[in-house]
């Protein structure tokens, strides 16, 4: 989130589209009832079903599932043919005016460079033209065609109400009406919040799905103000900080980047972050990515980390490949490249897609190792459970360690909200049986694999044996070691540039934020955006002042909330270009006439002149950007793709399937299907009494929603003879479930370019293990596909075939 | 923190004996010890509280657990959970899924012993910590040293291992997720990702 739970509080219009907070997250979603109580707050929810949060809405629109890009195109086209833009926040803060080179271009679908055989483009031309000065050419007026505003409202003119109804099955009058609620927002004291989640994410273009909407919120002068921002209500309760601290294939903790094997040194890696300014006067606080990569290989490896090695730079692996995804992981395994696997605390029969080959890859591994409190199917993949799981067990040659580990309830340490809240918590008892904590468990097998390359040699064993382990117990390393690691501390004394007579951090102390970090090995830190949560004033993490002067919302002693203890991104973009409040009563920051202050802590050096320094500090532009660039693989601006599987073609482009660059394996295409032979849209999603795979061993959960269904219309159960609560069967070609049929008025048939559509709901709780009764789950029916930019899997877009059946044989 | 406070000194007052005294002052005479014969303690009398974060979705509701027993010697259990009235973003609600978490912290699938299953097995058998982990550790350095990547084909070092990959989880703690990244990566894998990417 740009923004907080808390902070909801504050809008005029809430916008649900791409999650259900009222089921998935109820009570965050008490901040949309107080701020409709409260405010006289509007909430729009638009989705194909009618959610429980559509039904405490004040305007429901439908959508078939996977056309939200055009649907939000359709918005912003909305938004300008009716002038309904907060112009001086456009023009001020987004980069409207700068010329975009002359080759750029879009055409049927696809952008400039496009390269059908690897399905990507050469970006080169999807840039700014930059002028002799070394800085981008603008064009205030607004007036070149070849200016962002300019070509974004030629690529947003095709998405009109007509093309929105007949691409999204949108009526046009409701579309018009969500269109004309939201385009009220582009007054200055007028705010709309975005409220996502899976929803969006789950698309082979779910990155396109979010940052579109993020540049409506843009238009309408919405990012950085309360009540407004981009708000991913994310999914675990720590998915927040797994993603701080990088851990995915590509990253390094504070979000950094693993190297490429073209970087050959430290010298190549760090000269494409060089982050140089691209408009006077601006932050580009990236300039500083050298002392937070530096500090972090101190923190890795303490004393082995030197100016001589570069800083370890070689200790770090080498990606020849974007990214070592989850589904990257399993097409290896499926195709006898990866022999061995660890799921700590993850559930992947159930959780990714296509389980067909989930199964079939599991069962090549030589070893899986298992870290939960819970029994999972994973666990078990091997085990023959009849329809359920409908394994050789024989057969299947894998060893499977299963770790018992401890829960919350037994742990110490922070989870990250959603709104970047850091939170401490305490154990209160202790793991059951001989369960130990994860911690242990990591410790226990780093000190194995270090003996046996101490006593044995092997390959590259350097960074092993030159991990950095200063913890007290070395066997059962503590939650605040690693915390105060995180936060970071002085190597040596770090003496004032100026006066060096003077210390300002004390060796071995920490360091008060990530400001004190440096280039030059003086100081660890093991994730620079926590920096400050354990200063030497303790704690930051576990501060409980509930106390929130003028109810802002900001709660600004609660908790730490990251980076430097920011409660809401981008807040200097609340005030105007003189630095007063675009709307007095929702004042965040604001420019006294030498600095910067008020309820949030600025998001900007607090004496920066607002004239001088734009409020996007990450951004070299300093502005934001409504034309991104060749940062995402499948274009600077959003474009309508339809998922693999649609249930119409292309309406916008006829020839495409799917987006024309995200990656398919060549073993999975053929289990693609259409919609002759599978003419259902199906869509999966969560319920308000079950959490993931974990509550189905929860007794009480169990109790209220025991068994597996699918959500069906009135409309298809009667074409198909389908009766309430009767059985059904659901196939496509990765596989087929037997399923009780919800039928409901909460679905709807839709009609898409002439075409009847009908949704098939599918809900995603059961296995075979747990208090709950024995089912299946959608992800044996989705492809295996995933979004461009990040390999999110298409979950929520798929096709299927349905009928009435007797049920399976061992219900 | 006042509230807390307030709170123990009232159920500190809670026990039957006081009871008894205060309604004897009363002088409501048998059919009150007959009723107070009924009482029984207060159930989170001399309990611990400790503060927590629900572990479902990311809205992170405070909750707080009150438990029996000596988390240092070993002995403290669970037995009560409600919602945190002091937390600013639940108030002190939980959801459907929050309420119900003592069923959770005592499932009966909560596993409590290490166990393996060998090649070809239908059952898993329990093994010690020590079996477990030595066995792993050698598997990972078996596969490692057969498949570790020193240099690409240009010379380049690239000290991969593409073999062996690694799914974290996405409702560990930060502390967890950090020392988790430090193993791994020390080790050179490059297939490690969590829930963030589904």
């Amino acid at each position: 989130m740009t923004n907080s739970w808390t902070d909801i509080r504050n809008t005029d219009l809430v916008v649900i589209m791409g999650g259900n907070a009222a089921e998935a997250h109820p009570c965050g979603f008490k901040w949309v009832t107080e701020a409709k109580a409260n405010r006289g707050a509007k909430l729009i929810v638009i989705d194909p079903r009618y959610t429980r949060s559509a039904s405490v809405s004040d305007y429901y629109a439908p959508i078939r599932q996977g056309t939200d890009i055009a649907f939000l195109l359709g918005v912003i086209n909305y938004c300008i043919e009716n002038d309904k833009v907060q112009w001086d926040y456009v023009r001020a803060f987004t980069n409207a005016a700068y010329l975009i080179k002359d080759g750029f271009a879009y055409q049927d679908g696809l952008f400039t460079g496009y390269d059908a055989e690897k399905r990507d483009y050469d970006r080169t031309t999807w840039d700014y033209q930059i002028g002799d000065d070394g800085y981008v050419v603008t064009d205030e007026t607004l007036r070149n065609p070849r200016c962002v505003w300019n070509l974004l409202k030629e690529h947003a003119s095709v998405y009109t109400p007509e093309m929105v109804e007949r691409i999204c099955g949108t009526p046009k009058d409701k579309f018009l009406r969500v269109a004309e609620m939201i385009s009220e927002c582009s007054t200055p004291t007028k705010t709309m919040t975005s409220m996502y989640a899976l929803g969006w994410t789950q698309h082979s273009k779910g990155s396109q799905n979010i940052r579109t909407m993020a540049m409506l919120q843009l238009i309408l002068g919405n990012i950085g103000v309360r009540g407004g921002g981009m708000n991913a209500l994310r999914g675990h309760s720590n998915i927040q900080g797994l993603t701080d601290i990088g851990l995915m294939s590509n990253l390094i903790p504070g979000y950094l980047n693993i190297p490429t094997e073209k970087e050959v040194d430290y010298a190549t890696y760090i000269s494409s972050r060089g982050f140089k300014p691209l408009r006077p006067n601006q932050v580009s606080y990236w300039q500083n990515y050298p002392k937070f990569f530096i500090s972090f290989q101190k923190a890795m490896w303490g004393s082995a980390a030197t100016p001589q090695n570069d800083f370890a730079y070689h200790y770090l692996p080498k990606l020849d490949l974007a990214a070592y995804d989850v589904l990257r992981a399993f097409e290896m395994m499926d195709q006898g490249q990866m022999f061995g696997y660890f799921c700590q605390g993850f559930n992947p029969l159930l959780s990714f897609p296509d389980r067909g080959k989930i199964t079939r890859a599991l069962s090549k591994l030589d070893y899986l190792v298992i870290m939960d409190p819970l029994e999972t199917e994973t666990a078990r993949f091997w085990e023959n459970h009849g329809e359920f799981n409908d394994v050789d067990t024989a057969s299947i040659q894998t060893e499977v360690y299963q770790l018992p580990t401890s829960c919350f309830a037994e742990d110490e340490g922070a989870l990250v909200n959603s709104g970047r809240w850091l939170q401490w918590h305490w154990p209160a008892q202790n793991p059951p049986g001989d369960a130990r904590q994860d911690t242990w468990i990591m410790a226990q097998l780093y000190q194995r694999l270090k003996k046996l390359y101490q006593e044995e040699g092997g390959k590259f064993a350097d960074p092993i044996l030159n991990l950095h382990w200063p913890y007290a117990d070395p066997e059962d390393p503590k939650a605040d070691e690693m915390a105060r690691e995180m936060n970071g501390y002085a190597v040596t004394d770090l003496r004032d540039p100026n006066d060096p007579t003077k210390v300002l951090v004390e060796a071995g102390k920490q360091v008060p934020g990530f400001a004190a970090l440096r280039d030059d090995g003086s100081t660890a830190c093991g994730n620079w955006i926590y920096s400050g949560s354990f200063t030497d004033a303790g704690n930051n993490m576990a501060r409980r002042d509930n106390n929130d002067p003028d109810d802002t919302g900001a709660y600004l002693n609660w908790a730490f909330s990251w980076p430097a203890n920011r409660r809401i991104l981008y807040n200097r973009a609340s005030a105007d270009l003189d630095g007063k409040a675009w709307d007095p009563s929702r004042k965040l920051i604001e420019w006294d006439g030498t600095k910067w202050a008020g309820y949030d802590v600025p998001d900007i050096p607090p004496t920066s002149n607002p004239r001088d320094v734009g409020p996007f500090i990450m951004n070299p532009e300093g502005q934001s950007r409504l034309f991104s660039r060749g940062m995402m693989r499948d274009g600077p601006f959003p474009a309508h793709y339809e998922p693999f599987e649609a249930p119409i073609a292309n309406v916008v482009a006829p020839a495409i399937r799917g987006n024309p660059v995200a990656r398919v394996f060549e073993s999975d295409r053929e289990h693609f299907g259409d919609a002759e032979e599978f003419p259902y849209a199906a869509t999966s999603y969560r319920l308000t009494e079950h959490f993931h795979y974990w509550t189905k061993h929860v007794w009480v959960n169990a109790v209220l929603q025991p068994e597996f269904f699918v959500e069906i219309s009135e409309e298809l159960a009667a074409e198909k003879g389908i009766e309430k609560g009767g059985w059904c069967r659901v196939w496509n070609k990765r596989g087929s479930v037997h399923a009780k049929a919800v039928v409901t008025k909460r679905i709807q048939p839709l009609v898409c370019d002439g075409k009847p559509v009908h949704i098939v709901g599918i809900p995603l709780h059961w296995g075979f293990t747990g208090a709950a009764k024995n089912g299946m789950g959608p992800n044996s029916l989705t492809p295996f596909v995933g979004d461009a930019n990040i390999e999110t899997p298409e979950f929520k877009a798929f096709l299927v075939n349905i009928e009435r059946s007797d049920g399976p044989a061992t219900a | 923190m006042n509230m807390e406070i307030s709170r123990r000194s009232f159920l500190k007052g809670v026990g039957a004996g006081v009871a008894v005294t205060t309604l004897g002052a009363f002088g409501f005479g048998e059919a009150e010890a007959a009723f107070v014969e009924g009482l029984r303690p207060y159930k989170l009398a001399g309990t611990t509280e400790t503060r927590n974060t629900c572990p479902y979705c990311s809205v992170a509701c405070g909750v707080i657990i009150y438990s029996k027993g000596d988390i240092t010697q070993g002995t403290a259990e669970a037995i009560h959970l409600e919602g945190d009235v002091d937390h600013p973003t639940n108030r002190g609600t939980l959801c459907p899924k929050g309420a119900a978490l003592m069923d959770f912290i005592k499932a009966e699938t909560r596993l409590t012993k290490p166990k393996v299953r060998r090649p070809g097995s239908d059952r898993f058998e329990e093994v010690s910590w020590s079996e477990a982990l030595d066995g792993i550790a050698r598997r990972m350095k078996d596969d490692r040293d057969a498949n570790f990547i020193e240099r690409n084909m240009d010379g380049v070092p690239v000290n991969r291992w593409t073999t062996t990959g690694f799914l974290a989880a996405s409702a560990t703690t930060n502390e967890t997720a950090y020392l988790t990244y430090k193993v791994v990566r020390s080790t050179g894998i490059v297939a490690f990702d969590n829930q963030a990417r589904v």
